[in-house]
């Protein structure tokens, strides 16, 4: 590590990291699984994960960057890409401004470039904080010059979902960034080059029918929502109750849509070890 | 071209009348052999896809069913494709790529269908392998939305070097009746969800999404069937006489850049 611009660096993730964690008012939070409340200190210092449970919590972008890449290793890609009205949509500039200032991002995804175990690699994540992790035109964009930033550097990707969907204030142009998207990890991947899919609670709609699942391996944190169509909509559309369980990872692993169920206390060392075993031959 | 309201036209796109899948087929196309089955677990008839002369060059044609009589509507789940339906058009792409057969898609869905079996099969998976797979394809795609083209469901069959629309079809994120459920919880405003979904063939033209739109006739396609007919052949044959002068990995990275530049932030 170079010394004072790594230091730096370290710096800045941590405090965007402590942004992320930090809500006024309650030091106490109810878990929404088992319903014990644990201090919020707790939770936040076991990675969110629920102490009394074992429930995944939410968490932003910053905050899972900070618990992935090496300390000092992560620099920002493409921070300055702005949120966009592309159907001049009413009431869509409020609703932007509104989850900027309740998370201090600009979009739905943040995406960089660090070390995992010492590996190099781009990573980027969807916060479901920000109108529900959904796929604008910006998040679009952002997933597309990290893949293509991985794919010129011939870096490993990561990419952690978490999304409602598409967002409906962008209609069409949501839609069409799955296509952008999954054309940009055809070129990646012919690259011979790995992306790793983490699925995080929830991953539905038009991000599962793109990235999120075109991962030459998946991941996913327990318990995690993870479908196409939500639970709401499948149950109005055949009008029956849904089995426990169902589109949950464990689920989805037994259906054979993913690699492993990975707790979050074992999301890095597992990562760090993929990215060795594909280094060349394999060796570290 | 006449000027229905958004909401006129999703109607139009929705008429019960509204030529289908097999009647473009029919007239479009010559010695079409139906091709079934995923080859992993079953036939889906909400897709018909299979061989067919076009001109008397031999193609790949694809579409959405949603079935004529109430029974055929049934069977091939109102047009609303299963991951096996989506596995089967990806089969029959990559059949007409070693074959080197152009592709020509017709969409008219109201979605993937949402459903316990579906989501078991891997929706999701199905749409995002075939988005994957149609952009690096080495044959020419030309995908025709001729009724409603709603969501990953539509898309999962239009990563097309063109993307043609017919005058009163419609190509959304959603159903209108979805998006209003899901942006204001009431989904009895469809009616104010067209109008500012931008769903309608001339603001896709102007979005850049759809690069042509076939005129109807007077009142929508059903009216005179054999016109609508010919427009689209007319339009068809233009397009895909453009697309064969090009080589195969110029027709993937031309096919891969018309959605690179979709949302790449010309706006601030």
């Amino acid at each position: 590590m170079n010394g004072i611009f790594a230091k730096r660096r370290a710096r800045l993730l941590a405090m965007k990291a402590i942004r992320d964690n930090y809500i006024p008012g309650d030091k106490r939070i109810a878990c929404p699984r088992c319903g014990g409340e644990s201090s919020r200190r707790d939770v936040t210092g076991n990675l969110s994960v629920c102490p009394l449970c074992g429930y995944h919590f939410p968490m932003g972008a910053y905050y899972r960057l900070s618990t992935i890449l090496d300390p000092g290793s992560f620099r920002e890609l493409n921070e300055k890409l702005p949120a966009a009205d592309p159907l001049s949509f009413p009431g869509y500039r409020e609703k932007q401004r509104a989850a900027q200032r309740k998370t201090g991002l600009t979009e739905a995804a943040v995406t960089a470039t660090g070390t995992v175990g010492g590996r190099r690699c781009v990573a980027g994540v969807l916060d479901s904080r920000f109108l529900c992790g959904s796929m604008s035109a910006a998040v679009g964009e952002k997933i597309t010059l990290a893949i293509e930033y991985a794919a010129k550097n011939k870096l490993p990707l990561i990419l952690f979902s978490a999304s409602g969907g598409a967002r409906m204030q962008e209609g069409i142009l949501s839609l069409m960034q799955m296509a952008k998207t999954s054309a940009a990890l055809a070129r990646f991947s012919e690259k011979g080059l790995l992306y790793i899919s983490v699925l995080t609670d929830p991953t539905t709609g038009g991000v599962t029918a793109s990235f999120a699942s075109l991962g030459d391996i998946i991941l996913a944190e327990p318990g995690a929502l993870i479908g196409f169509a939500g639970p709401r909509v499948i149950q109005q559309t055949i009008g029956e109750t849904l089995p426990e369980g169902f589109q949950r990872s464990e689920y989805q692993e037994e259906h054979g849509f993913v690699d492993a169920v990975v707790p979050r206390g074992e999301l890095r060392e597992t990562l760090s070890r993929l990215l060795r075993l594909h280094e060349k031959g394999g060796r570290p | 071209m006449s000027s229905l309201t958004a909401a006129e036209r999703v109607a139009a796109a929705r008429h019960p009348q509204r030529p289908g899948v097999t009647d473009y087929i029919g007239a479009l196309f010559t010695d079409f052999f139906e091709q079934k089955g995923d080859r992993l677990c079953r036939e889906d008839p909400a897709v018909l896809g299979g061989i067919a002369l076009y001109h008397g060059r031999p193609v790949t044609v694809i579409g959405t069913r949603k079935g004529k009589t109430a029974e055929e509507s049934l069977r091939c789940n109102f047009g609303m494709p299963g991951p096996e339906g989506y596995r089967k058009a990806l089969r029959l792409m990559k059949q007409a790529e070693k074959f080197r057969r152009p592709v020509i898609t017709l969409i008219d869905t109201s979605g993937a269908y949402p459903g316990l079996e579906a989501e078991a099969r891997g929706q999701g998976e199905a749409i995002a392998r075939n988005l994957m797979e149609m952009s690096r394809l080495t044959v020419p795609v030309v995908a025709v939305i001729t009724g409603e083209g709603n969501s990953g469901g539509a898309l999962a069959l239009a990563v097309a070097n063109r993307v043609l629309m017919l005058e009163n079809a419609v190509y959304a994120v959603l159903s209108p009746e979805g998006f209003a459920s899901i942006l204001w919880r009431d989904a009895s405003r469809h009616e104010e969800a067209c109008g500012l979904m931008k769903l309608t063939a001339p603001d896709l033209l102007a979005l850049g999404v759809a690069d042509d739109v076939v005129p109807e006739p007077e009142g929508g396609a059903h009216r005179a069937p054999e016109q609508t007919f010919r427009e689209l052949d007319r339009a068809i044959s233009r397009h895909l006489a453009a697309l064969l002068r090009e080589s195969g990995p110029a027709l993937a990275a031309g096919r891969r850049q018309k959605f690179r530049k979709i949302g790449a932030g010309e706006e601030a």
